[in-house]
C-alpha cells in the first residue's frame, strides 16, 4: 500500500512545529514593544500562563479535576518570596527553589490521594490547600499572616538586569521562563508518555488492561504540574515583590480553572488564549466596576458551560469537524 | 478537674450547636450529589440566600424573626426549584469537570450579587427575645440560642430519618439513591423526585443558613468561604445518607471548636488533616456505599 | 509436569452472600483452544477479572506459566503475557485505531516511559502496529477514530490491540457479542488464524462457535466448574444439557 507510507508519516509527525504555533510568541514581543505601558500587566499574564499549563497537563490531558491547585502556586510564591524577604533575593535560584518545593509538596500530597478519585479526590485537593492556606494565615512571623508578605528583596537578574519600576526586565524575565516551560509542556505532551497520559483520560480501564502503570503515571504528572504552578507563583511574588494570602486561596484554584476553560483544555494552546482574555478582561473591569466583576464572571462562566464548553479551541475544533464532514 | 469538665461540656456544646447547623445546610447537598451524582459545590448559596432573605425582612421590613425565617426558606426554596428546572437539570449525569465549573459560576456570581445588594459588611441579626439569655438544663446554664439549634438538629434528623424510611417519598428517594436506572423502570418518576429533594436540600439550607446567623456570618463571601466545611461534612459522611453527614457533622463541629479552643494558633489544620485522614480510610464517606 | 500457561487452584470470591467462584480448578494448557461456557449468571466473566487481577479474590491461587500471581495487580500480570478482551468493547474512542495500537505496543515496549523524544520517532512501535493492523484488515481504517468504526471492526481493534501486547495467554471475553451476523466470520477467522504458541480461553454463548474453534471446554454453573472435557464429551454429557435445556425452560 503505497498510501502507508504517507498515513504513517503523518501519524509520526503530529508533533511537527506547525506555523500557527509562532503566534503566540510574535504576539508577546510585539506586546513588549506595542504596549510599553502595560508590562507589569503582561509579565504576570505570562507567569499565570504558565500555570494554566500546570494545570492542563492534569486536567486535559490526565484528566484529573482538582481544585487545589492554587497549593501550590501559593507555596512557589511563599518559597521565592520568603528566601527574598531573608537575604536570599538572587532570582533564578529562588524561583528553582519555588518549584522544588511546589514539586514536593505535590509528590508528597499527591502520593497520599491520588489513589481516589471522583469526588473524594476533589475533596482531597481542596483539603490540601485549605491545610496550607490556614497554615499560611496562622505561620505569620513567617509568612506574614493576612497582611502578607513584606519586605521581599529581589537580586537583579545574572547580576545584570535590575528590576525596574516600568517592568521591562520583569515582562522579559517571564517571557523567558515562559518559554523554557512551553518547551518542557509541549515535548512532554507529544511524548510517548503524553500520549499515554490521554490514554489514561479517555479510558483509564483500558489502560490497565494494557499493562501501563496508572497510578504512578499520575502521581509523576501530577508533580511535574505542581512543580509548574510553583514556579509560575514564584515568578509572580518575585515581579510584584509580594505575596498575600490570595495565592493559595480555592478563588485562585477556581480562576485558573475558568482561565484555563475559556481557552480550551486539553490542547495546549488554552493557556495561552484564556489567561489574557481574561486578566486583561478583569484589568479593564476594574477601572469600571471592580466589586462586581465576580458577577460577571461567574455568569459568563455559567454561559459557557452551557453553551460553548470547549472553550475557544473547542469552538474552532468543531467548526471544523462539521466542514470537514463530507 | 472541675474546670476542665465544665470547659470540655462548653466545647461540647458549643460544637454541637455548630455542627447542626452545618448538618442543616449540608443534609440536602448529601442527598443532591447522592440522588442526582451532581457536585453541586454552589449549595452554600442557598443558605446565604436564606440568611439575607431573613435579616433584610427583619431589619429592612421590621418582619418578627419566625416570620421573616419561614418566608426565607419558602422563597430559597421555590427560587431552587427554579434554578433545577432551568439550570441545574441539563447536566445530570454529565461530567464532574462541567458541573464543578457551573457550580463555580454560581458562587462568583452569589458573591458578585451579595456584594452588590448588601455591600461587604457582614449582615446584622436581632435574635427574638425568646433565644436569648441562658436557660438552666439542671447542672449548669446554657445559652438559648444555642440549645435551641440542638434542639432543632435533633429533631430534623430524625424527622429526615422518619420520612426516608416511612413514606413513599422517602422509600423513592432511597431507591433512586441506591440504583437509578431500574428506579426508573419501576415507574419512579425520577425527574419529579430529583426536583422536589433539591427543593427541599436548598429550603434546609436556607433554614440553617437563617439560623445559624450568629454561628456562620451572613457575608457575600459565605458560599466560597464556607464551602470546604460543608465538602468535608458530605463527603466523610457520605453522599445519599442521611445518617452519614449528621455523624460527620457531630465531629467536624466539636473537632473543629475543641481543637481551635485547645490550638488556636494551628486553627482549622487539625479538621482538614482529620478529613484527609478519615477520607483516606473511607473515600466514600463512614456511612458511604462499600 | 509442564507448567499450564495459565492455571487457578481452589479459586473463591464472594460478595457478600452471593459466590461467584467457588474452589475453581482450572489448566489452561499451553497453546491451548479452550472454552469456557455456562449459562447466564454462571459466573464467567467474574472468573476472567479474578485471573486478570481485575478482581481479589477470597482464596486460591492464580499460576501464569507455573509462576504465582495472586498477589500482583493487573498491570504486572499484563507485561508477564496475560492479556484480555472486553465483553464490551474497551477502547479510546476518540482516538484513532492505530493509536490505540501504538498506546498497547508502546506500553509492552517500555516506551511509554519516554517524556522527552515526541513519540512519532518510535517508528519501530508505529510500523509494527500498523503491520498488525494490515494483516486484520484494519488498513484502511486506521487514522479514523474508533468510535467512527462498525462495531464489528471495533471489536476486531479491540482483538488487536490485545495481540499488540504479544500476549503469551489471551483470554476473549465474547469476543463475537454484539456483532451483527454478517462480520462474525472475519473474527471467527481471526481467532482460527491465531499463533499456536498462545494460549486461548474463550468465553462465549454461541455454541457453533464453541464447537468450530474449541479443542477443549470447561462448563461453568454458578460459580463451579461442572464438567471438564472435549467438545464431543461436553456435547453427550446429560448435565450439560440439563442445564442448557433447564434453562430455557424458565424463560
Amino acid at each position: 500500500m503505497p498510501d502507508a507510507r504517507a498515513l504513517l508519516d503523518a501519524f509520526a509527525r503530529r508533533h511537527r512545529l506547525h506555523a500557527l504555533e509562532a503566534l503566540p510568541w510574535v504576539a508577546a514581543v510585539a506586546a513588549y514593544f506595542a504596549f510599553p505601558d502595560y508590562l507589569a500587566l503582561g509579565a504576570q499574564i505570562l507567569a499565570v500562563i504558565i500555570f494554566a499549563l500546570s494545570v492542563d497537563l492534569v486536567l486535559g490531558y490526565a484528566g484529573i479535576v482538582t481544585l487545589g491547585q492554587a497549593a501550590f502556586f501559593g507555596t512557589g510564591a511563599y518559597t521565592a518570596g520568603i528566601l527574598a524577604a531573608n537575604g536570599w533575593g538572587e532570582p533564578l535560584t529562588g524561583l528553582l527553589a519555588a518549584g522544588a518545593m511546589a514539586g514536593a509538596i505535590g509528590l508528597l500530597s499527591g502520593a497520599i490521594i491520588l489513589r481516589t478519585s471522583g469526588l473524594p479526590l476533589l475533596m482531597q485537593t481542596l483539603v490540601v490547600a485549605a491545610m496550607l492556606s490556614e497554615a499560611a494565615n496562622k505561620g505569620g512571623r513567617i509568612t506574614g499572616g493576612s497582611d502578607g508578605l513584606q519586605g521581599m528583596e529581589v537580586w537583579p537578574i545574572l547580576g545584570k538586569f535590575r528590576f525596574d519600576m516600568f517592568g521591562h526586565t520583569a515582562y522579559l524575565y517571564c517571557l523567558a521562563v515562559l518559554a523554557v516551560a512551553w518547551i518542557a509542556v509541549r515535548a512532554l505532551v507529544h511524548s510517548a508518555f503524553g500520549r499515554s497520559l490521554t490514554g489514561i483520560r479517555e479510558n483509564v480501564m483500558r489502560m490497565h488492561a494494557i499493562g501501563a502503570p496508572v497510578d504512578r503515571r499520575k502521581l509523576v504528572v501530577y508533580t511535574i504540574s505542581a512543580a509548574l504552578a510553583g514556579i509560575s507563583g514564584g515568578l509572580i511574588a518575585q515581579t510584584t515583590q509580594f505575596v498575600g494570602l490570595g495565592v493559595l486561596s480555592l478563588e485562585r484554584s477556581g480562576t485558573i480553572l475558568i482561565m484555563l476553560i475559556i481557552g480550551g483544555v486539553g490542547q495546549l494552546y488554552g493557556a495561552f488564549i484564556g489567561v489574557p482574555l481574561y486578566m486583561i478582561a478583569q484589568d479593564r473591569f476594574s477601572t469600571i466596576d471592580p466589586t462586581y466583576w465576580y458577577f460577571w464572571i461567574g455568569l459568563f462562566m455559567v454561559l459557557m458551560v452551557v453553551f460553548a464548553p470547549g472553550g475557544v479551541l473547542g469552538f474552532f475544533a468543531r467548526r471544523r469537524a462539521r466542514r470537514e464532514k463530507p | 478537674m472541675g474546670d476542665f469538665l465544665s470547659i470540655a461540656i462548653s466545647i461540647a456544646f458549643h460544637g454541637l450547636a455548630l455542627a447542626m447547623v452545618l448538618y442543616l445546610i449540608s443534609v440536602g447537598l448529601s442527598v443532591t450529589m447522592g440522588l442526582m451524582g451532581f457536585v453541586n459545590l454552589a449549595h452554600g448559596a442557598f443558605a446565604m440566600a436564606g440568611g439575607y432573605a431573613m435579616t433584610t425582612l427583619m431589619n429592612r421590613y421590621g418582619a418578627p424573626f419566625w416570620l421573616a425565617l419561614a418566608a426565607a426558606v419558602v422563597i430559597v426554596g421555590l427560587a431552587s426549584l427554579v434554578l433545577e428546572r432551568v439550570l441545574y437539570r441539563r447536566f445530570y449525569g454529565g461530567g464532574e469537570l462541567n458541573q464543578v465549573l457551573l457550580t463555580m459560576g454560581l458562587i462568583f456570581m452569589s458573591v458578585g450579587a451579595a456584594t452588590y445588594v448588601w455591600g461587604p459588611v457582614a449582615q446584622p441579626i436581632q435574635l427574638p427575645q425568646a433565644l436569648r439569655g441562658q436557660i438552666d438544663l439542671g447542672v449548669r446554664d446554657f445559652p438559648v440560642y444555642r440549645s435551641f439549634l440542638i434542639l432543632c438538629g435533633a429533631l430534623l434528623v430524625t424527622a429526615l430519618w422518619l420520612a426516608l424510611e416511612r413514606t413513599r417519598f422517602g422509600v423513592r428517594v432511597r431507591a433512586a439513591v441506591d440504583n437509578l436506572a431500574m428506579a426508573q423502570t419501576l415507574g419512579v418518576n425520577t425527574s419529579r423526585l430529583f426536583a422536589l429533594a433539591f427543593g427541599l436540600g436548598s429550603a434546609l439550607a436556607a433554614l440553617g443558613g437563617g439560623l445559624g446567623a450568629e454561628l456562620l456570618a451572613i457575608t457575600p463571601g459565605y458560599a466560597l468561604d464556607n464551602l470546604v466545611y460543608f465538602l468535608i461534612v458530605v463527603a466523610v459522611g457520605g453522599m445519599g445518607s442521611i445518617r452519614g453527614p449528621f455523624v460527620a457533622a457531630l465531629i467536624v463541629g466539636v473537632a473543629d471548636t475543641a481543637f481551635k479552643y485547645a490550638a488556636p494558633e494551628l486553627g482549622a489544620f487539625f479538621i482538614y488533616a482529620l478529613t484527609m485522614g478519615l477520607l483516606l480510610w473511607r473515600p466514600r464517606g463512614i456511612f458511604g456505599p462499600a | 509436569m509442564n507448567a499450564a500457561g495459565l492455571e487457578t487452584q481452589g479459586l473463591c470470591k464472594s460478595f457478600g452472600a452471593l459466590a461467584v467462584a467457588t474452589a475453581i480448578d482450572f489448566r489452561l494448557e499451553r497453546g491451548a483452544r479452550h472454552a469456557l461456557i455456562g449459562p447466564n449468571g454462571a459466573g464467567k466473566t467474574s472468573f476472567v477479572n479474578l485471573v486478570t487481577g481485575a478482581l481479589r479474590p477470597g482464596a486460591g491461587r492464580v499460576l501464569l506459566g507455573g509462576e504465582d500471581v495472586t498477589g500482583l495487580p493487573q498491570a504486572a500480570r499484563v507485561k508477564r503475557g496475560l492479556v484480555r478482551t472486553f465483553q464490551i468493547n474497551t477502547l479510546f474512542r476518540r482516538l484513532s485505531v492505530l493509536e490505540n495500537v501504538t498506546l498497547a505496543i508502546a506500553e509492552r515496549d517500555g516506551v511509554a516511559e519516554d517524556f522527552v523524544r515526541p513519540a512519532g520517532r518510535h517508528r519501530a512501535v508505529i510500523e509494527e502496529a500498523f503491520a498488525l493492523l494490515d494483516r486484520l484488515g484494519l488498513a484502511e481504517e486506521a487514522l479514523r477514530p474508533v468510535s467512527e468504526l462498525a462495531y464489528g471492526r471495533q471489536r476486531m481493534t479491540e482483538i488487536a490491540v490485545a495481540l499488540g501486547l504479544a500476549p503469551k495467554v489471551l483470554l476473549l471475553d465474547e469476543p463475537a457479542a454484539g456483532v451483527p451476523s454478517g462480520e462474525t466470520a472475519t473474527i471467527i477467522d481471526l481467532i482460527e488464524r491465531l499463533p499456536s504458541e498462545i494460549s486461548v480461553l474463550i468465553i462465549e454463548h454461541d455454541m457453533e462457535l464453541v464447537f468450530r474453534l474449541a479443542r477443549r471446554i470447561t462448563v461453568l454453573v454458578q460459580g463451579s466448574v461442572l464438567i471438564e472435557g472435549t467438545p464431543r464429551e461436553i456435547a453427550d454429557d446429560p448435565r450439560v444439557r440439563q442445564v442448557y435445556l433447564g434453562e430455557r425452560r424458565h424463560a
